[in-house]
């Protein structure tokens, strides 16, 4: 297995001028951020922090809401979901380390969708790979690329953040 | 007809039917443990619901009467968005004569994946399980004397997250053990996953012939039973199982194998109490001790509901034929 890792401090430089632009452009107002767990609620807490956002983190473990769960079954460590009492309403910046099939983020639109009817949803990653399933697409990313076949890209942390590209030798559904 | 020893489990060795503690490995009962860890925080979510089981089709057939057995299945289904029909037979068709294979058929043609069971006789749920489609799984809610295995598991859960392990515990379980298909599976349950020692304590009329092949010591005095123990769990006296008189009387009952106050003093000091419920107040248990800070009775209640949806998710997933 083949590892070569990826320098991510631009990458983070970039998905925070994208973010900014894009809460001016979309007139967010008083936004809550929600990671998902568990890389992306590592990159949602680095923004958080960046963007000086008010509204506490909000954290979102999407196992339940999968759509593969007959394949691979219940994940027996499941952490529970920190989100605000209701999101009726408000503006959303959801926040994924990884933007692959759009799967993962079908499932979290679709819990968000449990708590209430948000008024919009703005998504950020930091990176976005090819091989896109389902016609959802981030709004921000920190980074584009496209991977030879078996290859993945995946971020370890909270510290320090690492982010590694990874030849598993066969496709991966993430 | 398949084997009954692998009945329970696929051919990946996963819990496909859950019918009893008996003939599962420690990996397996704390696999369940671990995935209901993850299904209790729904229930202090905004939102009590998950779409796992969405689709899916659960039967409740009760046999024999229940409260929080029943209440507890529908809700974990209902948290899951599975649809769940709960069916008192004991009201219905095999009162007009139907045979328990023919109702099963027969509501087996209606589409269902699940069937959660309970029956006053040992060994139903096996049966109902040796005769189901191989995608069905069956769950055992309570057969006759025999176990009642998602009882057992939410009074470990119980315990694991107060004692926060099984090493070193000493647990008495008190009263009709005779009579208590739950005292059987926490016995299996308790010995599987490592406690120390389980301890029954109970008049000699109200324990099966050779209880000690189970894996307990056997006490006749609460004194000497309650010394030390980290955990007590009181049965219910089940009167309706009776068939002749094992006892003096009720408040004679209570002054030996009741628990009050004082009798819980000899425990140990951070002791808890159980009882799977219904209590019966003044018989095997006082009202100090089961409205008590000791008393876990209540939470067992709350943990039945992630139990059996850890139950439930699991063996649904893992039925026979599954992709």
């Amino acid at each position: 297995m083949t590892m070569e890792t990826i320098e991510i401090a631009n990458l983070l430089d970039t998905l925070e001028l994208s973010l900014c632009a894009a809460i001016e452009k979309r007139t967010l107002k008083n936004p809550i951020m929600v990671g998902i767990h568990t890389g992306g609620a590592w990159i949602a807490e680095e923004m958080h922090r960046r963007l000086a956002i008010k509204e506490p983190l909000a954290l979102l473990d999407i196992s339940f809401y999968r759509d593969d769960f007959s394949r691979v079954g219940v994940n027996p460590k499941v952490k529970p979901s920190r989100l605000p009492l209701s999101l009726e309403g408000r503006d959303i910046i959801l926040v994924d380390d990884v933007f692959y099939t759009g799967r993962t983020i079908r499932a979290a639109l679709n819990e968000i969708f449990d708590y209430g009817r948000p008024e919009q949803v703005l998504l950020a990653v930091l990176i976005e790979r090819d091989g896109r399933q389902v016609p959802i697409r981030p709004d921000c990313v920190g980074s584009e690329m496209t991977l030879e076949a078996g290859y993945r890209v995946k971020l370890t942390g909270p510290e320090p953040l690492v982010c590694v590209m990874q030849n598993v030798g066969e496709p991966v559904n993430a | 007809m398949r084997e009954v020893e692998n009945l329970q489990l696929n051919e990946q060795g996963q819990l496909q039917h859950f019918l009893s503690i008996e003939g599962l490995d420690k990996a397996l009962l704390t696999e369940i443990l671990d995935t209901a860890e993850s299904f209790a925080d729904i229930a202090t979510q905004n939102v009590k619901k998950v779409p796992l089981l969405r689709g899916k089709t659960i039967v409740n057939l009760f046999f024999e009467n229940s409260t929080r057995t029943r209440a507890t299945f529908e809700l974990a289904a209902t948290r899951l968005s599975a649809d769940i029909l709960s069916m008192n037979i004991a009201t219905s068709a095999t009162s007009k004569g139907e045979s328990l294979l023919d109702t099963i058929h027969n509501i087996e043609a209606m589409q269902v994946d699940m069937f959660v069971v309970r029956h006053s006789l040992s060994g139903a749920a096996h049966f109902i399980a040796q005769h189901v489609a191989p995608h069905v799984s069956v769950i055992n809610a309570g057969d006759g004397q025999h176990e009642h295995p998602t009882q057992a598991m939410l009074d470990m859960f119980t315990i694991r997250r107060v004692k926060k392990q099984f090493t070193g515990l000493r647990v008495a379980i008190v009263g009709d053990i005779l009579h208590s298909r739950v005292a059987r599976s926490q016995i299996q349950a308790l010995n599987t996953l490592g406690a120390e020692e389980v301890r029954v304590i109970a008049p000699k009329t109200l324990l099966p012939t050779d209880v000690e092949s189970l894996g307990v010591s056997v006490y006749y005095d609460m004194a000497a039973g309650l010394k030390d123990v980290d955990v007590v769990i009181m049965l219910r006296l089940q009167k309706e199982r009776m068939s002749s008189a094992l006892l003096p009387s009720e408040s004679e009952y209570f002054k030996c194998y009741g628990l009050s106050a004082d009798k819980l003093k000899l425990a140990d000091k951070n002791a808890v109490v159980m009882h799977p419920g219904p209590i019966n107040r003044g018989v095997e248990i006082s009202s100090k001790v089961a409205d008590g800070a000791q008393s876990l009775i209540l939470q067992q209640v709350s943990n039945g509901i992630a139990v059996r949806m850890a139950v439930l998710s699991m063996t649904m997933q893992n039925r026979r034929g599954q992709v």
